[in-house]
């Protein structure tokens, strides 16, 4: 490889300036005393993570968000791992069917989505319109593209039928072999996904905002009702959330580099 | 692939214990090969209700009006101006984001190839970062920048370079959009840059070609599947956005997800059925989009 010429690092450093601009103004905001009609902001201060970390009403949607959240990604565990499992397994045919389906969640936009599941779940058997349940339900579905994907390539990458063939020569069951011998080869893969689709789930407004709203306030709720407070103060807000979402990307890309 | 051939034969291994002797292994009846499609019924059923009946809901519905099959919506919305001009906003949006994001984002992968692994390493997990900052946080991020009393506003304004820069506007928007296109568009280019390889480059300057001849005749050609997939998926993206305008804008831009949210859950009067038709051409849209793109795929000759 020739060296890298300056062009390309100046290209490089401007995109990371162009992505990281709104972050940085955003950090430096919410660590302003005050920032008027002026380009350089006066004086610093955490008063305004002080005051965001100390709301009971942030804490509540930040809590919910990751209740909901984490309930949906043991959802999607508890189903995508055995189903999985099956169609690789004994089924590859259906390979094909499901690597169409997991992409409908990111085909079909949550809009189009949330308008058949208001009128569907708003009443009738199935009532849970403004209920978290409704929610939990709605992200494992935006949770398939990320969980699937992740699992599929990492089985691939294992060579399922072998492996299981060894197990069960050794004298392990189907379900002794998937649990102790696959589910290991699949720990950093799937961890990485768990991540990945969290930080995804976590900033999700659509369904939030169109099926639940403040019957069950999740934190992207609350943001949107803060728009008119203070910049300081959703600034603050912005950056740990930004701070979170950004925690867990990271330990997923960490995890993924590990696997590969 | 091999292991297609051998999966006929393998649920055996499971059901027959493996030293039956003289006797091949006995074949599992039927229904008991069928056995672990019971592990997909769960996943499958939450999968249907809450994934396939919506769509399912909206694809019939849009055809029904007043308890009878009709094309009543379709009619109205092809009709009326107002709808028009929320199609023609969204594609407008969707369009010129994504060939700027595309832009910058080839550029700068382009960059990001040829610096140490180390730098490109941080740069990707940055991304990827970046990647998550959408909907409602980063309305609020560009508010602040470029919000009437932005930092970058008011700097701008001082230099003379932007007397009149609105964020509240189509511009605003389309560099709001250009924003959250841009990672997802890196993401998605930069395994499809390992197809380039080094020497090809040399041996175009070898044989007189400078780096601007490389591009057009050698490296783009080879990247143009990819830059085409790109495309689609950030049309696809713009096309379906709502959070980020709605955070930025209310209802005061008149986009279809908008126009579609508004109408099952907006404040004056809900017309679901209508949302429903609204929402079938906005899918119908998205697909016409990949199929263009298939076919543009399938015809060029790099793949």
């Amino acid at each position: 490889m020739s060296k890298p010429p300056l062009s390309a690092r100046l290209t490089v450093w401007t995109l990371v300036v162009l992505l990281a601009a709104p972050i940085a103004i955003t950090l430096a905001y919410s660590l302003a005393e005050s920032w008027g009609a002026r380009i350089l902001p006066q004086g610093f201060s955490l008063e305004w993570y002080a005051k965001l970390w100390t709301d009971q009403r942030f804490l509540a949607a930040f809590g919910r968000s990751l209740l909901v959240c984490l309930a949906a990604l043991t959802l999607s565990l508890v189903l995508i791992l055995p189903a999985l499992f099956v169609v690789f397994y004994y089924f590859p045919k259906l390979k094909g069917l499901m690597n169409l389906l997991v992409l409908l969640p990111f085909a079909v936009p949550p809009v189009v989505s949330s308008v058949g599941l208001l009128q569907l779940y708003a009443g009738g058997p199935l009532p849970l319109v403004g209920t978290p349940w409704i929610l939990v339900l709605c992200y494992f579905t935006l949770s398939l593209p990320f969980m699937y994907r992740a699992l599929a390539n990492n089985l691939e990458a294992v060579n399922l039928p072998d492996l299981m063939d060894a197990a069960h020569l050794l004298g392990a069951g189907t379900t002794r072999a998937f649990l102790r011998v696959v589910l290991p080869n699949l720990r950093n893969g799937l961890l990485s996904a768990l991540f990945l689709a969290f930080s995804f789930l976590f900033g999700e407004f659509v369904f939030a905002n169109l099926l639940v709203g403040t019957r069950f306030e999740t934190l992207q709720v609350y943001l949107y009702s803060q728009r008119t407070t203070s910049g300081h103060f959703t600034s603050a807000m912005v950056m740990s959330y930004f701070l979170f979402i950004g925690l867990a990307t990271w330990v997923a890309l960490r995890l993924q580099s590990r696997s590969a | 692939m091999t292991d297609l051939a051998l999966t006929t034969d393998r649920p055996s291994h499971t059901a027959a214990p493996v030293n039956t002797g003289t006797l091949p292994a006995a074949r599992p009846s039927p229904w008991r090969r069928r056995l672990p499609l019971l592990l997909l019924l769960p996943f499958g059923l939450v999968f249907a209700l809450f994934q396939l009946a919506p769509i399912a809901w909206v694809a019939i519905n849009a055809f029904q009006a007043g308890g009878d099959w009709s094309l009543a919506h379709f009619r109205e919305i092809l009709g009326s101006p107002w709808y028009h001009q929320s199609f023609t906003n969204s594609l407008d949006l969707a369009f010129w984001s994504s060939l700027a994001g595309l832009a910058i984002a080839t550029l700068g992968t382009a960059a990001l190839r040829r610096v140490p692994g180390r730098l490109q390493n941080a740069v990707v997990a940055f991304t990827t970062m970046s990647s998550n900052f959408s909907g409602v946080p980063l309305a609020f991020a560009f508010i602040v920048l470029l919000g009437m009393n932005g930092a970058l506003t008011l700097l701008l304004q001082q230099l003379g370079l932007a007397e009149q820069f609105n964020l509240y506007s189509r511009g605003g928007l389309l560099v709001l959009y250009t924003y959250f296109q841009v990672p997802l568009a890196v993401l998605l280019l930069y395994p499809a840059f390992d197809a380039l390889r080094d020497d090809w480059r040399d041996a175009a300057a070898l044989l007189g070609a400078g780096p601007v001849r490389y591009w057009l005749r050698v490296a783009l050609p080879v990247l143009s599947p990819a830059l085409l997939g790109t495309f689609i998926i950030l049309l696809a993206n713009a096309l379906g956005a709502y959070a980020s305008t709605y955070a930025l804008m209310t209802s005061n831009y008149n986009l279809v997800t908008i126009q579609i949210a508004g109408l099952v859950a907006g404040d004056i009067f809900l017309e679901p059925q209508l949302a429903a038709a609204l929402s079938l051409l906005l899918m119908a849209l998205l697909l016409l989009v990949t199929a263009v793109n298939q076919w543009l795929v399938a015809r060029s000759r790099h793949v």
